[in-house]
Order: structure tokens, then sequence, then C-alpha cells
């Protein structure tokens, strides 16, 4: 570290940078913001939906530009873009979106288009290209108190509907077919689930920008996929790591000239890759005693289902 | 419509036609390719790693390409090592490149607090591309490239279909499959670092996925629907540069990408109404039709 600021004392340390207003609110809303998006996160990566949790976060740049252009707040174009490409993904692709060869294509064009009209509001706003740095990357120097707690009403929402809908979205995302026969509205709760993910990702791109949301969304519940299948430690792993990686680079970014974005990625991948690691460790030494078959999980790719 | 018979008086514009043509025409194949093999989020990650190499390069005060095709093409190459049969688990690839991108932040931050003026062009031009300023040598090293890389795709296509269609029964009757793979995704990987100059790391995507999936809902036969992915970026790219042209209000890039939504709507629109006329042509009774779709 070369900031003489900080100190052996870690609790010094904290107090130190506790004094200071904007960070006490950067960790106010950082903390809301990792649990969000390690819980929904999880429910990403067990979907494997991360596809469409990028282009959902990539679309909140030209929400927020549009908004400045139009003189309505940024928060308002986040969740304005971030839920219309959610339902229009749904309504596109359904439960495939994202994985398959021609949702997929659909999911890529919805991103590329809506990044393209985030590059002409740019341009019609022509003293704003200064900005769109921070909008990409996010700046967390800024947030305000209402923010704050804008963010906590809706983490309060969000985790109540995941709460509520819970047990069938795992059924439905473990296993669809079976869902769809034993009476589970797989549909509606495919659609449900893209307009939460939407909502979350609206709400953590105004935090940390729209390019990076990803990173919050998807490594520290990748981490925790590693580790354990079973959802209950999973969902508590995957807040876990995200609240470390949250903290850890904020504190890191104070004591450093080097930004959040950064921080925030490299200690979560740091974070995938030891468990990555450790869990292709362990399957090796499994390996040996027992015969293992590891079938792909949607069957080849390009194969195709008979109709039933 | 004067306008439009001066128009290629303009040097810039002939430059931007050159280098566009065959750019397009590598990321239409190159697309149609990827969205047969389900591979689109790779095409998403490497799109957005490019911009990282980009920074780099302007960090070190390099060459903007090399750090383009270096980081594109090594990225790729990393992915396909770390996935089976040179084909990387999604969560991985998202990981991965969510890291790369916050690599790209500080490379910015760098940049940005070493050389202080003109910075804030310097990432929009790396990010949103701008082909109008792309100049004379530039243009032709990248159409000789987008031309290498259509050639290349040219030759492995027919293995590389028949690899992507049925992997197992590909590798049994001796396709190098695995090879194939890693081939293919350093061919995207350039491909993706010649579409940044043209379109713009963030913008890419749009001219890979849209005019494939257009081509793949209009025709199931591959080896149709790869030239006519390729034909439909091409015509995305001409008719983008000269709206661009025409309406000065709006960026390239921005009419670029219009176009080939555009196709992509009428494709699926098309689809659909085929459908609908082929469900009515049947007789009564025959109320399921199999899904024919092509892939």
């Amino acid at each position: 570290m070369d900031d003489v600021r900080f100190s052996v004392d870690l609790v010094a340390d904290v107090v130190q940078m506790w004094s200071q207003p904007f960070m006490v609110n950067a960790f106010r809303a950082g903390t809301i913001v990792a649990v969000l998006s390690a819980l929904t996160g999880w429910l990403v990566v067990l979907r494997r939906q991360t596809f469409v949790a990028h282009t959902l976060s990539a679309v909140g740049f030209p929400g927020a530009a549009g908004a400045t252009l139009l003189g309505a707040g940024a928060l308002t174009g986040y969740f304005g873009f971030c839920l219309a490409a959610a339902v229009v993904i749904a309504l596109l692709g359904g439960r495939g979106a994202g994985r398959h060869g021609h949702e997929s294509a659909l999911v890529g064009t919805v991103q590329g288009f809506l990044l393209a009209c985030g590059f002409l509001f740019v341009a019609l706003y022509k003293g704003f290209l200064n900005g769109t740095s921070a909008l990409l990357f996010g700046s967390f120097l800024g947030i305000t108190g209402g923010q704050v707690t804008v963010l906590a009403v809706l983490a309060v929402l969000v985790l109540a509907l995941l709460a509520v809908a819970g047990r069938p979205l795992l059924f439905a995302s473990t296993d669809a077919e079976t869902a769809r026969v034993a009476g589970v509205p797989v549909r509606a709760l495919d659609l449900g689930f893209l307009l939460v993910l939407g909502a979350t990702v609206a709400a953590v791109a105004s935090i940390t920008g729209a390019l990076l949301v990803f990173a919050l969304l998807v490594l520290p519940a990748a981490t925790a996929h590693r580790i354990t299948a079973r959802p209950a430690r999973g969902l508590a792993l995957s807040v876990l790591f995200g609240l470390v990686a949250v903290w850890s680079a904020l504190t890191a970014t104070y004591y450093s000239p080097y930004p959040l974005g950064f921080w925030l990625t490299s200690i979560a991948f740091a974070g995938f890759v030891t468990a990555a690691g450790g869990r292709a460790g362990l399957d090796r030494r499994h390996r040996g005693g027992r015969l293992v078959t590891v079938f792909p999980r949607d069957g080849l790719p390009g194969s195709r289902r008979t109709a039933p | 419509m004067s306008a439009l018979a001066t128009m290629f008086s303009h040097a810039y514009l002939r430059e931007a036609f050159l280098a566009g043509t065959f750019v397009a025409l590598a990321a239409g194949l190159v697309g149609y390719l990827l969205v047969l093999r389900a591979q689109v989020f790779t095409a998403d990650a490497l799109s957005h790693v490019s911009f990282t190499g980009a920074f780099a390069a302007l960090a070190l005060g390099l060459d903007l390409r090399v750090g383009l095709f270096a980081t594109t093409v090594l990225v790729g190459l990393g992915m396909a090592a770390a996935g089976r049969r040179a084909k990387p688990d999604d969560v991985v690839i998202g990981g991965a490149f969510a890291w790369v991108l916050g690599l790209g932040v500080l490379l910015l931050t760098l940049y940005t607090t070493r050389r202080s003026a003109g910075n804030g062009a310097a990432s929009v031009t790396v990010l949103f591309g701008s082909v109008f300023g792309i100049g004379h040598g530039r243009a032709v090293a990248a159409a000789a490239i987008g031309l290498g890389v259509c050639l290349l795709l040219a030759i492995v296509a027919r293995p590389l279909i028949f690899a992507s269609l049925d992997e197992t029964v590909a590798a049994v009757r001796g396709v190098p499959v695995r090879l194939l793979g890693f081939g293919f995704l350093a061919l995207t990987a350039v491909a993706a670092a010649e579409a940044t100059q043209v379109v713009g790391s963030l913008l890419i995507l749009g001219l890979v996925a849209a005019p494939a999936g257009a081509a793949a809902r209009l025709v199931g036969n591959p080896y149709r629907a790869l030239p006519l992915s390729g034909a439909l970026a091409v015509l995305s790219v001409w008719a983008g540069l000269t709206i661009a042209y025409l309406v000065p209000v709006l960026p390239p890039s921005f009419a670029i990408l219009a176009v080939a939504t555009g196709l992509l709507v009428a494709a699926l629109l098309t689809g659909r109404l085929r459908r609908r006329s082929r469900r009515r042509s049947l007789a009564p009774g025959t109320d399921r039709v199999p899904a024919v779709r092509g892939g």
C-alpha cells in the first residue's frame, strides 16, 4: 500500500474510513446490493441464464443514457429499460432464452441494438460524453441517503417475492418438465424471474455501473455453486462471498488509487478460481475410487430432441 | 438523391465501405456458426474483452490493434482450453470476462490519469466504434484480415458444420472436433477484434447475432443459411452506412445495428406468417405441426 493512512490497526482504519459520510453510504448501498445480487445471482447460475443476465445488465446503460437525455432521473431509465428488456426476452425466448442457438441470437440482438441506442442517446446529448464512463463503470462516491432508502425498499420487495415463489421457482429451475407436469406454472415463473432479475440489475447498476453488475451477479454465486449444490447453504455462501467481496473492495478502493470495479472483480474472481481449483482437485481424488460418468446437462449440443 | 450519387466521391466513405464490407462478411459467417454451435455468449465475452485489450494498448502506448488482437485471441483460446471439447461452460465464461472487464476499468483509469487530454473520446471510440474515421491504411488492413477470416472459414466450413450439428458422430467419423473448436474460437476472436474497429466493442454482438439469427429463421439448411447470414450482415453495413451518411445525426454504428435488428424482426415475422399459412393448409385432424427449425 502506497497510502500512508492504511495501518495495521484494522479497527482504527474502519473508524477512520467511516468518519467520511460518503463511505458510510457506500457501505450501506454496497451491502444491500451485495445481498440482492448474490441471491438473484445464485438462481441465475442454477438456471444457466448468465447470458440473459449479462444482457439485462448491459441494457441499463441505454436506459440511463436515455433518461438523462430526456431529463428524467437515471434510476427511472435503469428500471424502464431493464424491465422492458426482461419482458421482450421472456416473450421471444421463453425458458430456453440464451441457452440454445436461436434464442441466444435473439438475446444477443436485443443487447446489441439497445447498446447502440445508448450510443445514439450519448451522441444526441453532446455534453454527456464524459459521463459515459460513469454510467458504464459506476461511481460509488456520490451515493445519497435517498438512494440507499430506494435500494433498501426495492431489496425488501425482491426478497419477499423470491421468498414467496422460492419453492416452485427452485423446482422449475432444476427440472422444468417434471415441474410442468406437477402443475407448476413454469412459464409464469420464467417471466416473473426475469422481471425480478431486471429489477435487481437495475438497482445494482445504478451503483456499480452497467458493465460491472454482471461480476457481482455471477461470481459470488458461481463460487458458491462450486462448493455446494444444496440450496440453503449455497444461498448463504453466495451472500457471504458477495458481502466479503464488496466490503473488501470498498476498503481497498478507499486506500488505493485504483477503481472499485477493478478491486471488486479481482477479489470475486480470485474467490471463484480458488473454489473451482479446489473442486477440481477434490473431483480428481474421488474419481480414483469409483467410476464417474459425466452426462452433459442439456443433451449433446446440436442434437435434436424428438417432439413429444 | 444527388447526395447518393456523389456519395462515393468522399474518400472516408469509400474506406468505410471497404472495411465495413469485409468485417461484416466475417462477422456474419462467424455469427451463423456461433448460433449453430450455441456459442453466442462466447462472442459476447470476446467482444467485451476486446475493449480491455484496446485500453491495455493505449495505456502502454502501442498500436490499438496489437492490444485488440492479442487479447481476444488469448482469451478465446483460454476459454476453449477451459471447456470440454473446446466448448466452455457459460458460468466460467461469465466469471472470466467479468474479471477482464474489471481489468479494463483499471487500464482506463491508468490511461486517463497518465494522459490527461482527449481520453473521453478515445474510450467512446473503442466502445462504440467510428468507422467514418478509419483511414486508408487501417481500412485496407481490416478488409484484408476480414477476407482472410472468410477464406479460412470457407475451408473448414464442412467439417465445422458437421461437428456443430452432431459432435459425437463427427468425432467417431474422425473429424478433429477439439482442434476445430480451438480454431473456430481463434477465428471468432480475430473477427471480434476486427469488428471493434467498425462498430466498437460493445456493439459487435448485434452484428454477429442479428444477421445470423435472421438467416437461421429463414433457411433450415446450414449450407444455404451460412452465406445468407454473411450477405445479410453486409447488407446491414451498406444500408447503415448510407443512412448514416444521409442523416448525419445518426452515428454509423447505430444505423448499422438498427438495420440488422430490422432484418431479424422481419425474418421473425415472415417465419411466423409462413408457419401460420402452413398450418392452415394442413388437413383437419393433423393439428400438431412438427416444429421445423434449422439446427
